[in-house]
C-alpha cells in the first residue's frame, strides 16, 4: 500500500518542523500474529500527533513500541527502526529505563500509585535525580501547576491520591509524566474513561503541553483528533493508510477509506 | 397457580435448610467457645502468666508454656515469612510466564495441605535424630515450613489483585522491575500480605502435631534455644489426657487462651483485609 506522506505540507505558517521521532518499517508481532506492518512515519517536535481508526487498527499496540512497553510481555516482538533524535531507541543495547523516562507514558485508565499525591509526583523524580526537599516541593509543584490541578489539591498535597476523581486522577497521572521532564509524552485514549468536563480540561492541557513536548495521543473520538492535534495518521488493520496535516485529513483525505472512516461510514 | 405455589413451596424450603444448616455449624462454634470459657475462666488468674507449669497436685501456671509458643512461633515466623514472601514475589511477577512456577505452585499446594505430622516426623528426621535431642529450633523450623505455603500463597494471589495498569505506569516512568515491585506492586498488595502472615501465625500458633516431635516440652523455665520448650499445644495435650484434676483445669485455660488468640488474629486479618477491599 502506498503511504501518502504529506512532504509538502510540512512547512505551515512559516515555521521549521523538526522530525523528534522517525518510525521507520515497523512490523509487530504478538506470539505469530502480525498486529503492525510496514509503518513508517514521522513525529514532529513540539506538535501533536493524533493517531486514529477503528478497534484492532494497530494505534496502540504502535503507541505501546515507542516506549518500549510492550516488552514487559513474553512474546510480543518489534521490528524495524524507531529514530528519537537520530537513535534507534529499538537497538538491544538501548537502556529501556533510561528510554522511558525520555518517553513519558499516560493510559487509558487513570493509574495513580496507593500513596499521597506529593509522592505520586516524586516517585518518578527520585529514580533519577537527587533532589533536597525544598527543590523537590518546587519540583512537585511545577508539575502539579502544568497539569492544571495545584489550585486542586494544594491543600491536601499528602493524602492519597487514590481520593481524587477520575479527571484529577488522569491529570495527577499527566503531571507525573511531565515531572520526570521527558521529551514526548505518549497519551493511550486519555479521556476515555472520562466525563466531559474533565476531558475539556486535558484537551486545554494538551494544548498548553504541545509548546515543550511532542505529543503523540490515541484516540477513538474523532473530533477529539480534530480539535487537538495539528497531525493525523489513519491506520487500518495494522497499516498506515494515511498521515498528513489534521486539517488536510478532515477535509481533504488523499484516500477513500479515510474518508469513510472519518464520516463514519465505518469503523 | 398450582405451578407457581409449588414452586414457592420449594423455595422456602431451600430457605429453611440452608438457615438450618447455618445454624448447626455455628452453634459448633459457639458450644465450643461456650464450653472453654465455662471450664477455662475459672482457672485464669495471675499465676497463669507468673508460675510455671507445676507438678500434680501443687500450683503452677502456664508461664513456661506461653513463652514458649510465643517465641518458636516468633522464631517460625521471621525464618518462614521472607521466604513465603519471595517466593510468592517470583510466581507474581518474575516467574508468572515460567514453567518452573506451575511447578512451584504445584508442590507448594502440596505443602499446603500436607498433615502438619508429617512435616513434624520431617524435621524429626532432619534435625532431632542428628542433634541428638529434642530442641526449641526443631520446633521453629518445622512450624516454618507450616508458614511458607501459607505466606506464599496469599503473597502470591495477593500480588495477582494488584492491576497490571499501576505495573505498566510505574515502568513508563522508567522503573527497573525490583523498583515497581517493591515501591508499587508491595504497596498496593500490603493489607493482604500482612492479612496472610496473621493466618499463618494463627494457624502455627494452635499445632500440636509438629512439636510433639521436636520441641517436645519442658517443665521448667528455658529459654535455650538448643533444648526442650515448653509450649501450650503440648502442655494442653499432656495435662489434659492426665488423671490429675489440677492439671486438666491448666489444660481448660491453656485452651482458652490459645483460642482467643486466634479469634482476635482472624479478626484483625478480617478487618485489615476488609481495608484493603475498600481502598
Amino acid at each position: 500500500m502506498n503511504v501518502q506522506v504529506a512532504d509538502t505540507a510540512l512547512e505551515t505558517e512559516g515555521e521549521k518542523l523538526r522530525t523528534k521521532v522517525s518510525i521507520k518499517k515497523l512490523a509487530f508481532y504478538y506470539g505469530e500474529t502480525r498486529a503492525l506492518k510496514d509503518i513508517d512515519l514521522p513525529l514532529y517536535d513540539r506538535k501533536v500527533t493524533a493517531f486514529i481508526g477503528p478497534s484492532g487498527c494497530g494505534k496502540s499496540t504502535l503507541l505501546r513500541v515507542l516506549n518500549r512497553i510492550y516488552e514487559m510481555y513474553p512474546n510480543q516482538r518489534a521490528e524495524g527502526r524507531v529514530m528519537l533524535d537520530g537513535v534507534n531507541i529499538l537497538d538491544p543495547k538501548q537502556d529501556v529505563n533510561l528510554l522511558r523516562a525520555k518517553i513519558g507514558m499516560v493510559f487509558q485508565k487513570p493509574t495513580p500509585f496507593p500513596m499521597s499525591i506529593y509522592e505520586n509526583i516524586a516517585f518518578g523524580i527520585r529514580l533519577y535525580e537527587r533532589l533536597s526537599k525544598d527543590e523537590m516541593d518546587q519540583r512537585v509543584e511545577d508539575a502539579l501547576q502544568r497539569a492544571a490541578l495545584w489550585k486542586e489539591v494544594k491543600d491536601k498535597l499528602h493524602t492519597s491520591g487514590l481520593g481524587l476523581s477520575g479527571g484529577q486522577q488522569q491529570r495527577l497521572c499527566i503531571a507525573r509524566t511531565i515531572a520526570v521532564r521527558p521529551d514526548v509524552i505518549l497519551l493511550d485514549e486519555p479521556c476515555s474513561a472520562l466525563d466531559p468536563i474533565s476531558t475539556a480540561k486535558i484537551e486545554e492541557l494538551i494544548d498548553e503541553l504541545k509548546s515543550d513536548y511532542t505529543i503523540v495521543i490515541v484516540t477513538h473520538n474523532m473530533q477529539q483528533a480534530a480539535r487537538t492535534s495539528d497531525y493525523t495518521a489513519f491506520m487500518y488493520l495494522g497499516e498506515l493508510v494515511e498521515f498528513g496535516e489534521t486539517r488536510t485529513i478532515f477535509t481533504h483525505p488523499a484516500k477513500q477509506q479515510t474518508q469513510d472512516y472519518i464520516t463514519g461510514r465505518f469503523g | 397457580m398450582d405451578l407457581y405455589a409449588r414452586r414457592r413451596f420449594r423455595s422456602n424450603m431451600v430457605v429453611i435448610l440452608s438457615v438450618a444448616a447455618a445454624l448447626l455449624g455455628l452453634s459448633w462454634l459457639v458450644m465450643i467457645l461456650g464450653t472453654l470459657f465455662f471450664e477455662g475462666l475459672g482457672g485464669l488468674n495471675l499465676a497463669v502468666f507468673a508460675e510455671m507449669t507445676p507438678p500434680p497436685g501443687q500450683d503452677g501456671g502456664l508461664r513456661n508454656a506461653i513463652v514458649g509458643t510465643l517465641l518458636m512461633t516468633s522464631i517460625a515466623v521471621v525464618i518462614g515469612t521472607p521466604i513465603g514472601i519471595l517466593a510468592g514475589t517470583y510466581l507474581a511477577e518474575y516467574g508468572r510466564h515460567a514453567k518452573l512456577s506451575m511447578v512451584v505452585r504445584f508442590i507448594n499446594d502440596v505443602l499446603l495441605s500436607a498433615p502438619s505430622i508429617v512435616i513434624g516426623l520431617f524435621v524429626y528426621e532432619v534435625m532431632v535424630i542428628h542433634m541428638g535431642h529434642f530442641s526449641a529450633w526443631a520446633g521453629a523450623v518445622a512450624l516454618a515450613i507450616i508458614v511458607i505455603p501459607v505466606v506464599l500463597r496469599t503473597t502470591e494471589d495477593m500480588l495477582n489483585l494488584v492491576p497490571n495498569g499501576l505495573r505498566e505506569a510505574a515502568t513508563a516512568l522508567g522503573a527497573p522491575r525490583y523498583f515497581v515491585i517493591r515501591k508499587v506492586a508491595y504497596k498496593a498488595a500490603r493489607n493482604g500480605i500482612l492479612t496472610g502472615i496473621l493466618l499463618a501465625v494463627a494457624r502455627i500458633s494452635g499445632e500440636t502435631a509438629p512439636l510433639l516431635f521436636t520441641a517436645l516440652n519442658n517443665q521448667f523455665w528455658s529459654l535455650d534455644l538448643n533444648a526442650p520448650m515448653a509450649n501450650l499445644p503440648v502442655v494442653i495435650f499432656q495435662f489434659a489426657l492426665s488423671p490429675y484434676e489440677d492439671w486438666r483445669r491448666l489444660a481448660w485455660v491453656g485452651a482458652l487462651l490459645i483460642t482467643v488468640a486466634i479469634l482476635a488474629l482472624n479478626i484483625i486479618a478480617r478487618l485489615l483485609a476488609g481495608r484493603s477491599r475498600t481502598k
